[in-house]
């Protein structure tokens, strides 16, 4: 536990030697995308450099040496969050958004029909509405929201009224805008009493704390490759084995079939099924390294750093601005993650970005593709910080700095 | 480096903060037109009275940044009794105004394409040009009233 020195992972990335107008970058937008360290950028380079063959198909050394890293990113993946069945239940997509598309085009329009249910929620991504939403229209399900409270959080005081006719409940692991996190286990077991299966976005959670999806006892488990340190341009995808072996496939092509003749064509199994086309190669090889890196640095030690972060943001917020500030998320670190909204009063959050960039500090201003969410809130947007392993105290300094500015600027 | 007083000037600050020809006009016999920009989620309403080939009277509502806000203050204060002829060419000097440095974002000002002393309080936002994402906050009411006045023609 004490090996763990962000100041360690800031040397570990190139990107933190930028220097944005004349101040060093302050990168507070980990929860768009996660920094990646110089171990994920040359087994990338690696790949092109040494590597650079397609896989699944040559039997020279390079093609193998291709085939292997893809597989062995599949094998960390499946160990990363303890898959029960391993690599086998591991789908690579090419990004989160893909991955619900998945779910929803495969899982879902093979077993829900008219009338059945999908229960999301208040603070989900775009991501994880829309295609539920396109279902609605080629099948007439139901979407249905399990509403955000004041506080919020998630309100489950009537979840057995909202979970009746439910045949997939589809949750955030973590909201993107709030920062919430959301009692999986909890929900999970509520859901399967239910006779639902539940599916968790965990694109905000995967790279800021530990998982086990065998503990969680989720059934569908979906996240993003740049959001815990990898590359951009790939998705991850986990089902339990019998669940798999039973979708339909999805995209159409080369990679996915087991035979193609000029009277038809029989799918792969297992993950394959899933994955038509050259995939992402030099991507699943960085993601192995991220893998391997935040594994090194301990997942454990990674939530506790950012927690302290955040309870530290939070409690100079509060403070040094008069309540001129307000945090849209809970006021505690208790079951919230290093993802801080602010709504700076008279400050339009695009307003509040640009001052913030002229200090170096990377924010995020926006809807966050959570328009539900903001509207719930009565909100068309909000400046956005987030934390990842690197962060430091040095971090905030520079946000509050700015913002200080910001807030004088406009008056 | 682009300097924020370049962006956020005082005339701009001010039509931000009191934005001129707020509120909504009767429709008919106004029209209503209405703006997005779905990225940031800015959002603008323009109301146009038009008499005689005249825009007699100019109403706003909707919300956004200081940049989007302030634009249609000032357009609505720039636009308002003109002559619809007038009217477009203001909508076009400022559209060049909007993109003409977008290959030389280094000159704040090309008086040979606009001049800027006949665009008055707008020059103010000449500015935004160095900060080429904030264009389409400065633009999205010109395109609006742009749209409106396309549906007085049609």
């Amino acid at each position: 536990m004490t090996s763990f020195d962000p100041r360690r992972v800031r040397a570990d990335t190139p990107l933190f030697a930028r220097v944005i107008n004349d101040h060093p970058i302050a990168y507070l937008d980990s929860a768009a995308s996660s920094v990646p360290p110089r171990a994920v950028i040359e087994a990338m380079s690696r790949h092109y450099e040494r590597r650079h063959a397609n896989v699944h198909r040559g039997v020279y050394q390079t093609a193998n040496e291709s085939t292997h890293d893809y597989e062995h990113a599949r094998e960390a993946i499946a160990r990363f969050v303890n898959a029960p069945a391993g690599a086998n239940e591991i789908v690579f997509t090419k990004n989160a958004t893909e991955s619900f598309n998945l779910l929803a085009k495969s899982w879902g329009a093979a077993n829900l029909k008219a009338g059945d249910v999908v229960l999301i929620s208040e603070m989900e991504h775009h991501a994880n509405i829309v295609p539920w939403f396109q279902l609605r229209e080629a099948l007439g399900i139901e979407v249905r929201f399990i509403p955000v409270g004041d506080d919020f959080r998630l309100d489950l005081s009537s979840i057995d009224e909202l979970l009746a006719g439910v045949k997939l409940v589809s949750v955030t692991a973590m909201s993107n805008v709030l920062g919430t996190v959301t009692p999986l286990k909890e929900l999970a077991r509520v859901a399967h009493d239910h006779g639902a299966l539940i599916a968790v976005d965990a694109a905000q959670s995967v790279g800021h704390s530990s998982t086990d999806v065998t503990d969680l006892d989720v059934d569908f488990f979906i996240f993003s490759a740049h959001k815990m340190l990898g590359p951009t341009g790939l998705g991850i995808f986990w089902t339990r084995q019998d669940l798999l072996a039973e979708m339909p496939p999805f995209l159409g092509g080369g990679g996915m079939i087991a035979d193609v003749s000029t009277t038809g064509y029989v799918p792969a199994k297992g993950p394959a099924r899933f994955e038509a086309g050259t995939p992402p190669i030099a991507e699943a090889a960085g993601l192995g390294a991220a893998v391997l890196y935040l594994e090194g640095l301990g997942m454990d030690n990674v939530h506790e750093h950012e927690r302290r972060l955040t309870e530290d943001a939070l409690t100079r917020l509060e403070t040094e601005f008069d309540g001129r500030i307000q945090v849209i998320g809970p006021a505690t670190t208790h079951e919230r993650g290093g993802v801080i909204s602010l709504d700076v009063k008279g400050v339009h959050a695009h307003d509040v970005a640009q001052v913030l960039d002229q200090y170096g500090v990377c924010v995020r201003p926006g809807h966050h593709c959570a328009k539900p969410l903001m509207k719930r809130f009565n909100l068309s947007a909000t400046a956005r910080a987030s934390f990842g392993p690197y962060s430091l105290i040095a971090d905030t300094d520079a946000l509050l700095e700015a913002l200080s500015d910001a807030v004088k600027l406009f008056g | 480096m682009s300097n924020l007083e370049d962006l956020y000037r005082e005339v701009i600050l001010d039509h931000y903060r009191s934005p001129r020809n707020r509120g909504e006009l009767a429709t008919p016999p106004a029209i209503r037109v209405e703006g997005f920009n779905p990225l940031c989620g800015d959002e603008i309403v323009v109301y146009l009275l038009v008499e005689d080939d005249k825009l007699v009277d100019i109403k706003l509502t909707g919300h956004g940044c200081s940049i989007s806000q302030s634009s249609s203050s000032l357009m609505s204060a720039a636009v308002k009794g003109k002559h619809l002829g007038q009217v477009r060419d203001t909508i076009t000097t400022f559209k060049q105004l909007m993109t003409v440095h977008e290959s030389s974002l280094e000159t704040t000002s090309n008086p040979e394409v606009v001049d800027v002393r006949a665009l008055g309080e707008l020059a103010a936002l000449q500015g935004v040009v160095k900060f080429p994402v904030r264009i389409k906050c400065a633009t999205l009411a010109w395109n609006t009233l742009s749209q409106a006045l396309d549906e007085v023609d049609a």
